[in-house]
């Protein structure tokens, strides 16, 4: 689960990490308010979205006067804000984060990740930040210090040093980046964190080190014990389509074709679309319902589905361990009649009660395509698209 | 002798008086796995199935005999449950809850380390289908008629990914000997090079089906391992080919997020490795097909 920047820092900067001072503003008239409110010469404006890229994709502006700040935040506001991150639609803003401008003599960049390979916490730095760390490890790959973390230890004091002065920084700058490093762990650890990311960290002509922005992701597995982390969710950041079915026990991600998928178990449904795209075809969606799923979950993934309007055809193939074939087939039934289905639908079953799944779809009388095996359903499927008037 | 397990392998259920737990317990008995009993903290002296139920595993491993665990408890207290296993000698775990934090299965795999090797308890899963040994006895989810008893062993993160190749070499009359689902999280018990040493190990074992998935290292890893150390041959099938990167597929682990994560990157990976990598899948049972009778000619 993502958080937006301003409530990183926040978060950051409740264990230790230097932030600047800033407001969230929620109008433009709120925004050139806190301008006031800070003081100062000039302001940096940021647009509060669930994404990186901001910057270029004008989200972000330095200010000179109040004025220039409630002008811009009213261009903000409402906008659907499309970045190289997000999809083609953006994300809304709602949230505008005022900031006083920090002045910079040098930009670090550092990230606290799961490490897949060691299975323990990883920090990333270089210092030559300001780039998304995709282009910094294309770009200047040399440039990158790594670290893994003992979780029986934490990070240690000599080791958070270590890479400080790998990093060139020296003097005063050593014991803040210490600070820094270690608080962004206790975070990372305390609040059961999958990313930490603080890019810039910027060093200042003063000579201090400052998070210029910072982003947080959260474990979704942990936030029955992260109260406070959950409450920072923020829907209007989220594809609707996807939370809804999320909250329905669907595992659901949007796609761009038209072949409409209701399957079990990841690994399968990545199969599948693997083979609608062999036979000719292109997917719509990835669907996963789970283990268990009631005839009433299934219904629900037929809606999940049919919300996309350029569906064309619906692709239901379960393998049925933990799930039972009769139930699913209770679910394509039901979901025919309700949901008053009126295009092409290609049900193949296999595993647990098979054949009780099976003598539903066949005695349903409704007109179902059944299907045996994976390539036989997905070529199906491929076939009984409708042809698009040329 | 297969992996892992036998019908002589002492089974308990952590969680068997629940629901779930008594259900599959239930079906694994039918299917001759020899479960000795089950622990719920607080039903001790109970019985479900006709097994005795045990306070802690300590008390099963004592009374029983208990070998083998399957874990059937909530992701809150999963990491928990498998930590109490370790401690108390079981050797293999195999934990089917979805939803474990990322953190707690750090500090199961930390906690693992204190044990000596030949005391160390083997993790599989968590977020996985189980292990079966067709005709000998199963732990977890899978449903046991879909295999058939041979001399191939099938390692897979996605537990129905896993059904459709063992359905697929049923139907060409190709067993299995064992079957492990290591499970989709991104921190695992066992990764695929553990498994595939178990399978190179194994008298009973002849050529190795392998399921992967985009993200994690791990394919890579078992990639290397093949090549420089197996005899026995191997066949791969990665899903998510038709994935876009950075979305996250169902499985907690599933998502391209670094080099050589991607479908394609570890086809190649395999591919260079010498292993024979099936082209979709609904050809794994006829590319196992294909590499046992070039076996056998050779």
């Amino acid at each position: 689960m993502d958080i937006h920047e301003y409530q990183a820092k926040e978060i950051l900067a409740r264990f230790g990490v230097p932030v600047p001072r800033g407001g969230l503003a929620y109008s433009p008239e709120q925004a050139g308010y806190r301008a006031r409110e800070l003081g100062g010469k000039a302001w940096v404006v940021k647009a509060q979205i669930h994404s990186g890229g901001r910057g270029a994709a004008g989200g972000v502006k330095l200010c000179k006067t109040p004025e220039e700040v409630q002008a811009f935040a009213g261009t903000l506001f409402g906008k659907q804000l499309v970045t190289k991150q997000t999809d083609a639609n953006g994300k809304g803003v709602y949230r505008v984060w005022v900031e006083g401008a920090s002045d910079i003599a040098q930009e670090l960049y550092l990230g606290f990740v799961l490490d897949r390979k060691s299975e323990r916490i990883m920090i990333v730095a270089s210092a030559h930040g300001g780039m998304e760390i995709e282009d910094l490890a294309d770009k200047d790959p040399d440039s990158l210090r790594r670290m893994i973390i003992d979780p029986a230890t934490g990070l240690s004091e000599f080791q958070a040093r270590e890479l400080a002065f790998q990093l060139g920084l020296r003097g005063g700058q050593v014991a803040q980046m210490v600070t820094t490093l270690r608080a962004c762990y206790r975070a990372y650890r305390d609040l059961d964190a999958v990313m930490v990311e603080i890019n810039p960290l910027v060093v200042t002509h003063s000579g201090d080190l400052v998070a210029l922005d910072a982003k947080m992701s959260f474990d979704t597995n942990a936030l029955f014990r992260q109260p406070q982390v959950a409450e920072l969710r923020d829907r209007s950041q989220e594809d609707p389509r996807e939370s809804t079915a999320g909250d329905h026990g669907l595992s659901y991600v949007g796609l761009e074709g038209d072949i409409g998928c209701i399957i079990n178990g990841a690994g399968l449904a990545m199969a599948t679309m693997d083979m609608i795209k062999l036979a000719g075809g292109e997917p719509a969606n990835f669907l996963d319902i789970g283990g268990g799923a009631s005839p009433e979950r299934v219904v629900r993934a037929f809606r999940t589905v049919l919300a996309d309007g350029n569906v064309s055809v619906i692709l239901v193939n379960i393998f049925a361990g933990i799930n039972r074939c009769d139930w699913v087939a209770q679910g394509v039934v039901q979901a025919y009649k309700e949901v008053g289905l009126t295009i092409p639908v290609v049900v193949r079953l296999a595993g647990t009660n098979v054949e009780e799944g099976k003598a539903i779809i066949d005695g349903s009388g409704l007109p179902l395509i059944s299907a045996d095996s994976l390539a036989e359903a997905a070529a199906a499927a491929v076939a009984a698209r409708p042809r698009k008037a040329a | 002798m297969a992996i892992l397990i036998t019908e002589k392998t002492r089974v308990i259920v952590q969680g068997m008086s629940g629901r779930i737990g008594s259900f599959h317990a239930a079906d694994m008995i039918k299917h001759g796995t020899h479960v000795v009993g089950g622990v719920t903290p607080g039903k001790g002296g109970e019985s479900v199935l006709d097994r005795p139920l045990f306070n802690t595993v300590r008390e099963a491993v004592e009374q029983v005999g208990a070998e083998a665990s399957l874990i059937f408890v909530p992701p809150p207290f999963a990491a928990d449950a498998i930590m109490e296993a370790a401690d108390a000698g079981i050797r293999t775990a195999v934990c089917v809850t979805d939803g474990i934090p990322s953190q707690d299965m750090m500090r199961v795999k930390r906690f693992l380390r204190r044990y000596p090797a030949e005391r160390k308890m083997r993790v599989i899963g968590p977020n996985c289908a189980g292990i079966i040994s067709p005709g000998k006895g199963f732990m977890g989810i899978m449903p046991p008629h879909i295999y058939m008893p041979g001399r191939i062993g099938i390692v897979g993160r996605s537990g129905t990914l896993g059904y459709e190749a063992a359905a697929q070499m049923k139907a060409l009359g190709i067993g299995v000997s064992t079957s492990v689902g290591i499970g989709g999280d991104p921190i695992n018990g066992s990764s695929f090079r553990d498994i595939l040493e178990l399978f190179e190990a194994d008298s009973e074992t002849d050529a190795v089906m392998m399921i992967g998935e985009i993200g994690g290292p791990q394919e890579a890893e078992a990639a290397a391992y093949a090549r420089d150390h197996m005899k026995k041959p191997v066949v791969a099938y990665i899903a998510g080919l038709s994935a876009p990167k950075g979305r996250k597929m169902g499985h907690a682990g599933a998502i391209v997020s670094a080099f050589g994560e991607s479908a394609q990157e570890k086809v190649d990976i395999l591919t260079a490795a010498g292993i024979t990598v099936a082209p979709n899948p609904s050809s794994m049972g006829e590319t196992m097909a294909m590499v046992l009778a070039q076996r056998k000619a050779a």
